[in-house]
């Protein structure tokens, strides 16, 4: 099949995606979109980019192929990509030094951007550090108390972080005080969104920065193995480690692609954070995908063990690729990416986040209904150290 | 003629500036709204801008926010508020009502449904804070099949391009947003209100009602020499916030509140003071 190149000009992606905002903001949006295709295919600017990946981040991550749990589990090779080994220990890096070159080349002097987990506040509040910008992150209160250990290290890194108390004080109200912030000082400020969300050209920009993961993918698997992946799976929040990995397969489809969701505690309950499997279409925070709402259009309180997931809405291009039947949206609940969480621990030597346990935990299902020949990618898009005063908070385990 | 347009004409033809007043309904009970817009009426409201209670509102300040979760609270609906406007139109057949919010509630009821049960409603028009021009194509023409006027804001960073493209798109009248910044920010510039006044009219035929940062009489007053209406909000709100626990106090407080500005808006325009 052939595949349109999206989004169009208009920032859509089928019926998704969009410029949903207050008028303010369409200048500044537009001012970026303007940027961004002028800089993209800018020698200078590519070199630039390119360089810091390599120098800073530390680019190419491994493909590690994952014996002992191909052999645990049967079935596909199971080969792990490796984001937690970037600096700072996710593949939001990939993204946070994207924008902040973009926003050094518009001359803004001070960096916005929300933050759930602290993963993507850590990443912006690091790249503002080296490049002597001025950083705030938003953060819901909720989030700041269970996430303590990276408000501390944000702060250490120079970043002042405003806790947000509206709403259910989490991850989207984080996003919408950031929007707010955006509104009132256009001039000085750029936003760093932190996934494929928000207004065009946000899901544009951030996946085109996140793409690295799977291109580096394409070589790996040719020069590791010859071939191409038969299948890639990653866990989808907002989904930029997903459409990240995805993105340069699409108009291959001999590769199945798999995101998967926070279930929480099961998609029956109605506590979760998946609304490509039980959401419908709506608008949030200026973009027109899936999201989580009641009846009377009002945005749901969600639920994940992991803080990174916890979001009631998620890239637009994931609404299309849904409904496009080009990749499969399914979900996992706390307690399977926490097994998935311990099994990668204890037979690999390797901690993962929670958000990449999920997608650990619907590898370890698929892996066997596959053949042995076949390959299966996981992204692993971070590493648990941030996770670990989560998981012996909910394990009863006492530190210190 | 069209309750918006016949208000402005009849303000034109006496020299008068429209006084628009923001509250959001089911703050601080569904209860009360009803007779917080006849109160605001009586304290000279020309237009009544009722809020649509969101989840996640975005281009607000704190004021409005707060406001939105103490209507939530008690489940308010977009439903409930269409029939707010209905209760109102019993007594009030005069007095324009511009349904102000985010896109995800109405969508959420469909759009057909909600303009067709808003036109029976009596309600005048709509503000889809969250509807760009670019998005409007698809939204605009369905509400403006059932009689509704489709109000778009223009911001202090909209080129002269965008004002044309909205002033094309809207009717009833336009909203010039002061500021960048939320509703509810303190900063007001007159003069730099007053040149991008100039830059609109000489795209548009439209009244512009100019909002956000109009705290008092005397801001009302600045404001109303240079526009055509003034939009007051979050003043308004933060009174509601203040005695929400003695709710019985609030329509005499709003209406003398409002009333204030009602006088200082028609003092700064009389003939003796423009001349
Ligand atoms: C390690 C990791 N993976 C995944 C996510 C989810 O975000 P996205 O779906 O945008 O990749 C996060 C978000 O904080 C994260 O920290």
């Amino acid at each position: 099949m052939i595949y349109e190149n999206l989004p169009d000009a208009r920032g859509h992606f089928g019926l998704y995606g969009g410029r949903f905002v207050a008028e303010t903001l369409m200048l500044p949006l537009q001012q970026l979109e303007q940027a961004y295709n002028a800089l993209k295919n800018d020698a200078a600017f590519r070199a630039e980019l390119d360089r810091d990946l390599a120098l800073y981040v530390g680019r190419p991550s491994p493909l590690y192929p994952a014996e002992r749990l191909t052999r645990k589990w049967g079935g596909a090779q199971v080969f792990l990509k490796r984001e937690d080994l970037n600096h700072t220990g996710a593949h939001k890096i990939n993204n946070t030094v994207g924008q902040a070159l973009l926003a050094k080349h518009l001359g803004k002097t001070r960096i916005i951007a929300e933050t759930g987990a602290g993963q993507h506040g850590v990443a912006s509040a690091t790249i503002a550090a080296r490049l002597g910008l001025k950083c705030v992150v938003y953060m819901g209160a909720e989030d700041v108390q269970r996430q303590s250990p990276n408000v501390y290290r944000m702060k250490l890194l120079g970043a002042e972080v405003v806790p947000v108390h509206s709403g259910t004080k989490t991850l989207k109200d984080a996003m919408n005080e950031a929007l707010r912030d955006w509104v009132t000082n256009v001039d000085d400020t750029f936003y760093v969104i932190g996934t494929v969300a928000g207004p065009h050209p946000y899901p544009m920009l951030v996946r085109d920065f996140n793409s690295v993961v799977g291109r580096e993918v394409v070589t790996q698997s040719q020069e590791m193995l010859g071939c191409q992946p038969d299948a890639l799976v990653a866990c989808v929040g907002g989904g930029s480690n997903a459409i990240g990995l995805f993105y340069p397969f699409i108009g291959n489809d001999a590769v199945k692609m798999y995101g998967v969701e926070a279930g929480g505690d099961g998609i029956e309950t109605g506590r979760h954070a998946a609304p490509l499997s039980a959401g419908h279409p709506g608008v949030l925070h200026g973009n027109r995908t899936y999201i989580m709402a009641d009846a009377n259009g009002q945005i749901s309180a969600t639920h994940s063990i992991s803080a990174g997931l916890d979001y009631p809405g998620v890239g637009p291009e994931h609404a299309w690729l849904k409904d496009i039947g080009r990749v499969t949206y399914v979900s996992v609940t706390d307690d399977e990416a926490l097994a998935a969480f311990h099994e990668l621990t204890r037979v690999e030597g390797i901690i993962p986040a929670l958000e990449p346990a999920h997608a650990l935990a619907y590898a370890k299902k698929l892996a066997p209904q596959m053949q042995r020949e076949q390959i299966l990618v996981v992204n692993l898009s971070g590493r648990g150290d941030k996770d670990i005063f989560t998981i012996a908070k909910r394990e009863g385990t006492e530190l210190m | 003629m069209k309750r918006i347009e016949t208000v402005f004409a009849a303000l034109k033809a006496r020299g008068r500036k429209a006084l628009i007043p923001y509250i959001t309904a089911g703050d601080p009970h569904p209860d009360h709204t009803v007779g917080l817009m006849h109160a605001l009426v009586a304290g000279g409201a020309d237009i009544i801008e009722l809020g649509v209670p969101f989840s996640d509102p975005m281009a607000d300040g704190p004021t409005i926010q707060l406001a939105c979760e103490r209507a939530l609270v008690h489940g308010t609906s977009l439903w409930q508020v269409v029939d707010m406007v209905a209760e109102f139109r019993r007594s009030d057949a005069r007095t324009p009502v511009v349904l102000m919010g985010y896109l995800n509630p109405i969508e959420a009821r469909g759009l057909e449904a909600f303009a067709a049960y808003a036109q029976k409603a009596g309600v005048d028009g709509v503000l889809i804070v969250d509807v760009s021009v670019e998005e409007a194509p698809e939204i605009a023409p369905r509400l403006r099949a059932h009689g509704l006027d489709c109000i778009f804001l223009l911001a202090p960073t909209s080129s002269a391009a965008r004002i044309g493209a909205i002033a094309h798109e809207a009717s009833g009248y336009l909203y010039y947003v002061s500021l960048k910044g939320v509703t509810g920010a303190a900063t007001l510039d007159v003069a730099s209100v007053a040149a991008k006044l100039d830059q609109i009219r000489a795209q548009t035929a439209l009244p512009v009602a100019v909002g956000f940062g109009i705290r008092d009489a005397a801001s009302a007053a600045q404001v109303a020499r240079i526009a055509d209406g003034v939009v007051v909000g979050s003043a308004l709100v933060a009174q509601i916030q203040k005695h929400q626990n003695e709710p019985q106090k609030l329509p005499d407080l709003l209406t003398r509140q409002l009333g204030e500005m009602r006088a200082a808006i028609d003092f700064a325009t009389s003939p003796v003071m423009t001349r």
